[in-house]
């Protein structure tokens, strides 16, 4: 008995010493030191750029790569309080549509332009998909520069991509709609309904976009797109589903046929088609906004028709490939060969070969026609399969030595396999069901294969609980080795749906510091404290008024009557890098604006009770931001106290 | 020519460079300043080292009460005419080509640097000390006078004072001259050997 209680009474401290040689020993992270990878020390700068979409957030954000840590959010579809952006007088009109002014839209898929089919940061594209619309951010300012509506779309989402000279952003519709738009039964959809594919062409010098044409397709549902590079540059590849044209209960009746398509448009041709003159014009209705960095102002206009191509009058315009069950992506290796179809139903990938495309259209090998395009035969454009690579193929983008790597929603996982032999080299869990997954430069001719963020729909457990509404989640895989290797998980904004990225030194040294004083042209701008004013026209009354360290001149305003319209117009006269200032206005049913060294905002604010009210600067300026403050005195109606403004008493 | 008349009129000549390039510096570093605030110094204006730096350090220098950085001074009005004036009198002498003259023309430039200087030092000690008496921030006993040369804390900032190229060409511009005198007194004492033979 004595010597098993020994033997015992040894082994417990065997046991007790390996456990504790255990805690000594590095584990997890650690061990394979994939803290390190991501590990960017203070004050030190991220290698790449990702613009991460924030989905139903409306918003684009900027993240750095490794270290997943968030930058800037830049308001697009949303209106911000925090920017006063849709709140201030200048950025409104970028909201406007032919609905009138929209305060939120659902933005998907950023893509970033390009000059010969590399990633050139000059802009970055992104849609509105709900109410349809195509925004351009300037990668100099880190804001929208200007937003186009799309007519005669519904759910603009195969949208938007930028062709290999950023000639076109390509926007799809989603939902088929009557074209025009009309009042009629939602029975009658099936060959009444159509789909319009917009080209929209891109000024090479400032960015400027115009409708270049539309192309009215059949009424399906088109998903994704992408444009061909190297050698097929010139076409353009749209999924669709819902060839069955169900109007109700999809989910049933749109996942019916064995095969839908891919749209392969020639857009080559539809210029030939446009030079020739066989388009037909049709009014339409929609807003063009144009943000100017001059005037830091925004101007909307609406536009009046549009050109629109019917691809059964025109010959060679269109084709359809013949995909597996309802595919998401279509994405185009860099070589341009390979147009890989991720069929969300099927049990396989489909990978269509270029070379072979345009050898059966040179044949005329065509399956029969639908709605008069010509569809082509399955086996003749096949490249090859990959096998059972997982459930739910959604999204694939490429590295730079040849392979490719695929998103499986259902069984969340990221699936990496060989161009060419379609062999499966490896997967890796996604934590959890991965929608869309971002290589910088992945969808361009010169992908950057180190790191590959999945975005993740469901979050679940990964972090701190915070009540039912859990952030989304990103996740950063380092792709360099043969083997993928998990290193982050980090939140995002919104919903983390689709994402850009690229090498930091493309945008680093062209980020611009401050707007220069000099050059603001905003016709409300006040340069110096000599200029500011107070001028009433009427009931609206402008206060011209700066903004510098640590005073607002004029900080006393005095004749300011209930029932007046004041619009506040400040200039910020600072002309250093990070030094903007805020303003608030007690009981102003607006936003605060902040502004920016340079930058001229205008805040309009209606006094609806007689007091003196003060207002001051909300963002931590100084030493004597506190200080940085005035009181604005507002009288009866009919009140004759004179109109006075002062800064010292003087 | 003589080798000693070339470095006399060379050394002149090179003064005129600092209408092309600024005198001096003054940097202010501090932890908010990755890229220091930076005045530079020329012989007839004090400009910007980055676009926009005057107005910051203006800015800056208001909480404590200091005058804002003059646009114009009297001086701006003088050193061009005596920058000018200098190296005519030193191409002149160049060509006459006496040793004496050269030496002269040193004496006088390093006298004229020298009251240049003690200049500066008045100018830095009025900017320093001159202070509002409304100021909103105000240190006991604290002056804010930038240094002569080298380097100095001034509550948050470090302010560097250091030559810049303009005064490296005006000072190796001196040295050539004074390197004239002594090979004219070798030339002149060849020239006396050669006439002795």
């Amino acid at each position: 008995m004595k010597k098993n209680f020994t033997f015992l009474l040894a082994l417990s401290f065997l046991v007790i010493a390996m456990t504790g040689c255990n805690k000594g020993s590095k584990s997890g992270a650690l061990k394979s030191g994939v803290a390190e990878k991501v590990y960017v020390a203070p004050g030190e700068h991220d290698k790449f750029y990702a613009f991460i979409s924030g989905g139903f957030s409306g918003q684009l954000a900027v993240y750095g790569l490794p270290s997943g840590r968030l930058f800037k959010v830049i308001p697009v579809f949303s209106v911000d309080a925090e920017k006063a952006y849709g709140f201030n007088e200048e950025t409104k009109p970028l909201l406007n549509t032919s609905h009138g002014f929209i305060p939120w839209d659902d933005a998907h898929h950023p893509d970033i332009s390009q000059t010969n089919g590399e990633l050139d940061g000059r802009w970055i594209f992104i849609n509105g998909n709900n109410t349809p619309r195509i925004a351009r951010i300037s990668l100099k300012t880190f804001e929208t520069a200007e937003i186009l509506e799309i007519p005669n779309s519904a759910g603009n989402h195969s949208s938007c991509f930028v062709t290999e000279n950023t000639e076109y952003v390509v926007a799809g519709t989603r939902f088929s709609v009557p074209i025009p738009q009309r009042d009629m039964p939602i029975k009658d959809y099936k060959g009444n309904f159509k789909g319009a594919l917009s080209f929209i062409s891109v000024d090479p010098k400032d960015g400027n976009m115009s409708i270049a044409f539309q192309i009215l397709m059949p009424g399906f549902n088109y998903d994704l797109s992408h444009p061909g590079r190297n050698k097929s540059h010139g076409w353009f590849f749209f999924t669709t589903y819902n060839t069955e044209e169900a109007n109700s209960l999809l989910e049933v009746n749109a996942s019916q046929n064995d095969k839908d398509y891919i749209a392969a448009v020639n857009w080559k041709k539809a210029e030939e088609y446009i030079k020739a003159g066989k388009f037909k014009t049709m009014p339409a209705n929609f807003a063009h906004n144009v943000y100017s960095e001059t005037n830091h102002s925004a101007t909307s206009t609406m536009e009046k028709e549009v050109k629109v191509l019917d691809p059964a009058e025109c010959p060679g315009l269109v084709y359809f490939l013949p995909t597996p069950k309802s595919p998401h992506g279509c994405d185009v290796d860099p070589s341009g060969e390979y147009i890989v179809g991720s069929g969300k139903l099927a049990a396989a990938l489909t990978v269509h070969s270029f070379t072979k495309i345009l050898k059966a259209i040179e044949d005329k090998k065509f399956d029969g026609n639908a709605y008069g395009i010509p569809i082509l035969k399955y086996d003749d454009i096949v490249a090859g399969v990959v096998e059972q690579p997982g459930l739910g193929p959604l999204h694939t983008e490429f590295d730079d030595k040849g392979n490719a790597y695929t998103t499986f929603f259902i069984s969340s996982e990221v699936v990496k396999w060989k161009l060419g032999t379609w062999e499966v080299l490896d997967r890796k869990p996604c934590f959890y069901s991965v929608g869309h997954l971002m290589i910088p430069g992945g969808n361009s001719r010169k992908p950057f294969g180190k790191y590959l963020v999945a975005m993740n729909k469901i979050t679940k457990d990964r972090y701190l609980p915070t009540g039912p509404e859990m952030c989304q989640s990103a996740q950063l895989y380092d792709i360099s080795g043969d083997k993928m290797e998990l290193l982050l998980d980090f939140p995002t904004i919104g919903e983390p749906h689709y994402a850009a990225g690229c090498p930091a030194e493309l945008l680093e040294a062209n980020s611009q510091k401050f707007y220069k004083l000099d050059e603001n042209k905003h016709p409300y701008a006040t340069k110096s404290e000599a200029d500011t004013k107070v001028v009433r026209e009427g009931n609206n009354v402008h206060v011209y008024m700066t903004m510098i360290r640590s005073h607002f001149s004029p900080d006393n305003i005095e004749g300011i009557k209930v029932g007046d319209k004041v619009f506040f117009h400040i200039t910020n006269l600072e002309q250093d890098f990070d030094v903007p200032h805020g303003f608030g206005m007690i009981g102003a049913q607006n936003s605060e604006l902040l502004i920016m060294p340079g930058q001229t905002e205008t805040l309009v604010y209606e006094p609806k009770q007689v007091g003196v009210w003060p207002f001051y600067c909300t963002d931590f300026c100084s030493a004597l931001h506190q200080e940085m403050q005035g009181y604005m005195r507002v009288s009866a109606p009919g009140s004759n106290v004179p109109l006075k403004w002062s800064l010292d008493g003087e | 020519m003589k080798k000693s008349k070339i470095l006399m009129i060379v050394g002149s000549l090179l003064l005129l460079s600092l209408f092309i390039f600024p005198l001096w510096n003054i940097s202010l570093e501090a932890p908010q300043y990755p890229i220091p605030l930076g005045m530079d110094i020329w012989v007839n204006k004090i400009a910007d080292t980055h676009e926009g730096d005057l107005k910051n350090i203006n800015l800056l220098n208001h909480y404590v009460g200091m005058k804002a950085i003059p646009e114009h001074m009297k001086e701006f009005d003088i050193f061009p005419y005596v920058i000018v004036i200098m190296s005519l009198m030193g191409i002149g002498f160049g060509f006459i080509g006496n040793k004496k003259l050269y030496l002269t023309w040193f004496i006088i430039m390093a006298v004229l640097g020298i009251m240049g200087m003690y200049d500066f030092y008045l100018w830095e000690y009025d900017y320093g000390h001159t202070l509002n008496p409304k100021a909103a921030i105000k240190i006991a006993g604290m002056a804010y006078q930038p240094p002569l040369f080298g380097t100095k804390q001034i509550a948050n900032f470090t302010a560097i004072s250091l030559p810049l190229t303009g005064a490296y060409l005006m000072f190796t511009g001196m040295f050539i001259t004074l390197a004239a005198f002594f090979v004219a007194r070798k030339e002149d004492k060849k020239a006396a050997n050669q006439a002795g033979k």
